[in-house]
């Protein structure tokens, strides 16, 4: 099994899962972040590469990918970072996330044969169509055991999102709201209305539910209704301010994280 | 002339790829917009309701059929036979226009209340703007910082035309970035807003729409052609390319013409190996940019190129996938021109025919001696936009005065 799929099945609630982006805010920082996050309690983490021009994101991400392109870092340098941190104890479940063209221009196959080696579990690649997954990537995906995540949003039709559970594994990424990452609206009544919609659904998959998702509150709320959700931009604003990653980062986890019972099902 | 393999199909396919270049790499938040799109567009165009507004714009709106002109003098200096079509006398000036009045009418019966387009020399944001202003709608047009100040004429002119122009301040400042801008903006504004694209670009059914609205520009060529020469058919057709919307509307009704030779134009900026190009196919690998499979100016690593060309609307690190498919397979040869080529250019035709053209068509006029036209053959080339309308292009403004002043 999978580290996503046995994180879900005996964790079934309330998983926190982390975006940082790599090389950000220093090209080296990428390995010390990550054990700083299992050390403070995140549950899984999402690895971002970086790239010139992401559409789906707003401007904290945007800012964050621009410094870390500038710091040098790319598809190779992650990877080589990555390499060993099964060895030394990183035994969270860890996704890469970016766009697809930089994969591309890697190559698909080994890129994914370098995910398998380093210890690289799920792949989110946003703007990679459904079709060309099915039809070219999915059996490389799956020769290097790689869970490909997709994405769901409020206007997504619920037989988009039934297709989507039959082709995905590991999670669903429910996106909260019309909107590129980092908003700041919170999780809205129009919001809940959508996340009890897709609860109801009896997806085969566990979700997470990502987008304007910053602090304890609403953590807990987006917990509610889902398996667990994603931070993303409110993290990256905390590596920007932060004088010292290693007090910085448990400090906001151990804050969105207060209260939360994790892996007992309320 | 290259031998080209008979069926190769020079049509989009029913998954939206030209060859295989094309499709929609869009994120899931962009995905049923696009998806609405590419279901409803063929019918809502075939409808004859449809037809009959979109027509009756186009001629007594827009001013078409625009003239095909034969450049006398032009065609002496070069030793050929040279047909200018003038888009520059379409209303707002240049090609972009047909395009906007097709989409918007498509808005409109996708119910859609919001206009959002990005643009880089203004045209097309005049154009988008100058639709909306027609047909009461909202308009938010997204351009790059560098470009606001290069083509301000334009800035003024969208902001007359009651449409807010937003700066799009990351990256190059340019073309690319504010197309980033407005597909964020689709993303946040997904219920009430249809996205006017201004090129054969981004995901389908984008490419294939917009070159269809264009598609009017070689209609009326053949026609006109007809009616001039006796024959329909060119022995070449010259057009420049930045996302290359007026080239796929100049082509298209010769794509399966195989005696029709078809010139594509790049901007070479300071030169194709300067390290300031915006000369796609010469510099490019294919790749995913703004929602299509196409050919692009990027980093091994698979990070967008800036590009670089004088000319804002040439200044695009990629192309439109179906002319990354007429590239890959020869059926288009694809030059390029540099910025003082195309300076030149502009200012010899202006000279000799009395046009003042737009700096990206004259990288179209800027290579006309090297494409092998003898005095039999007949080219035709164009899509200009008179500069004299809105005051002038600050760059040619600049590059004028630095003549005078030596
Ligand atoms: C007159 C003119 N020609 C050409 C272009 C380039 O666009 P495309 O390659 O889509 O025709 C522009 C863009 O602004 C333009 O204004």
């Amino acid at each position: 099994m999978n580290r996503i799929e046995k994180l879900f099945a005996s964790q079934p609630s309330g998983n926190l899962n982390v975006y940082f982006t790599a090389g950000f805010p220093g090209v080296g920082d990428t390995r010390r972040i990550l054990s700083v996050l299992q050390e403070s309690g995140a549950d899984l983490v999402e690895i971002g590469m970086p790239y010139s021009d992401p559409v789906a994101d707003g401007e904290t991400i945007q800012l964050s990918n621009q410094q870390a392109l500038e710091n040098g870092m790319t598809v190779r340098l992650l990877l080589e970072q990555l390499e060993g941190m099964r060895e030394d104890g990183i035994t969270l479940p860890v996704l890469l996330m970016g766009y697809i063209n930089p994969v591309i221009q890697f190559g698909i196959e080994r890129f994914c044969e370098k995910c398998a080696e380093v210890g690289v579990d799920g792949l989110i690649l946003p703007d990679m169509p459904m079709d060309v997954y099915l039809n070219e990537y999915k059996a490389i995906f799956e020769k290097y055991g790689l869970l490909n995540i997709f994405l769901v949003t409020p206007q997504t039709s619920e037989a988009r999102i039934r297709q989507i559970d039959q082709v995905s594994s590991g999670f669903i990424y429910t996106v909260s709201s019309a909107s590129v990452t980092g908003s700041q609206s919170g999780v809205s009544d129009n919001m809940e209305a959508y996340f009890e919609r897709i609860d109801a659904m009896n997806l085969r998959n566990p979700r997470l539910i990502g987008f304007g998702i910053k602090d304890n509150v609403t953590f807990e709320k987006a917990c509610r209704y889902a398996q667990g959700a994603i931070i993303g931009s409110a993290f990256i604003r905390v590596l920007q301010e932060s004088q010292d990653l290693g007090t910085d980062i448990p400090d906001f986890i151990h804050s969105v994280k207060a209260n939360n019972h994790a892996g007992i099902d309320v | 002339m290259e031998v080209l393999e008979e069926n190769i199909s020079f049509q989009v396919d029913e998954n939206g790829y030209y060859g295989q270049f094309g499709g929609a790499f869009v994120p899931e938040m962009l995905h049923p917009n696009v998806e609405e799109l590419r279901t409803r567009y063929l019918d809502i165009m075939a409808d004859p309701g449809f037809q009959a507004e979109f027509n009756g714009l186009l001629r007594h709106y827009v001013g078409r059929p625009t003239p095909l002109y034969l450049a006398k003098r032009l065609s002496e200096k070069f030793g050929t036979t040279i047909y200018l079509k003038r888009e520059d006398l379409c209303h707002t000036g240049a090609h972009k226009v047909n395009n906007t009045i097709g989409q918007i009418l498509l808005a409109q019966r996708l119910g859609k209340k919001r206009i959002v387009a990005e643009t880089g020399a203004g045209q097309h944001g005049v154009a988008t703007a100058t639709v909306c202003a027609l047909m009461g709608v909202e308009c938010i047009v997204y351009m790059g910082e560098l470009d606001i100040e290069r083509q301000a004429p334009n800035v003024a002119r969208m902001k007359m035309l009651g449409a807010e122009v937003r700066p799009a301040t990351c990256g190059s400042k340019t073309l690319k970035d504010a197309t980033n801008e407005a597909m964020r903006h689709w993303i946040n504004n997904p219920a009430d807003t249809h996205y006017i694209i201004g090129s054969v670009v981004g995901p389908h059914p984008y490419p294939d729409m917009v070159t269809r609205f264009q598609s009017v520009i070689s209609a009326e060529m053949k026609t006109q052609l007809k009616e001039q020469t006796g024959n329909s058919n060119p022995d070449f057709v010259v057009a420049c390319v930045g996302g290359g919307s007026n080239a796929a509307g100049a082509f298209y009704h010769y794509l399966d013409e195989p005696s029709v030779q078809l010139i594509a134009v790049e901007a070479a900026g300071q030169g194709v190996d300067s390290g300031h190009s915006a000369a796609t196919t010469a510099l490019g690998k294919p790749g995913v940019l703004h929602g299509s499979r196409t050919i692009l100016m990027q980093t091994e690593d698979g990070q967008v190129v800036e590009p670089y060309s004088l000319s804002a609307g040439l200044d695009y690190p990629g192309i439109g996938p179906v002319h990354a498919h007429l590239f890959q397979t020869g059926r288009a040869r694809f030059l390029s021109a540099t910025d003082d080529e195309a300076l030149k250019a502009s200012f010899e035709l202006a000279r000799i025919e009395g046009i003042i053209p737009a700096l990206e068509t004259s990288h179209a006029l800027a290579i006309l001696d090297r494409i092998g036209a003898g005095k039999d053959d007949v080219v035709v080339a164009g899509y200009l936009y008179e500069v004299s309308l809105i005051g002038c292009q600050l760059s040619v403004i600049r590059f004028f005065n630095s003549l005078i002043q030596n």
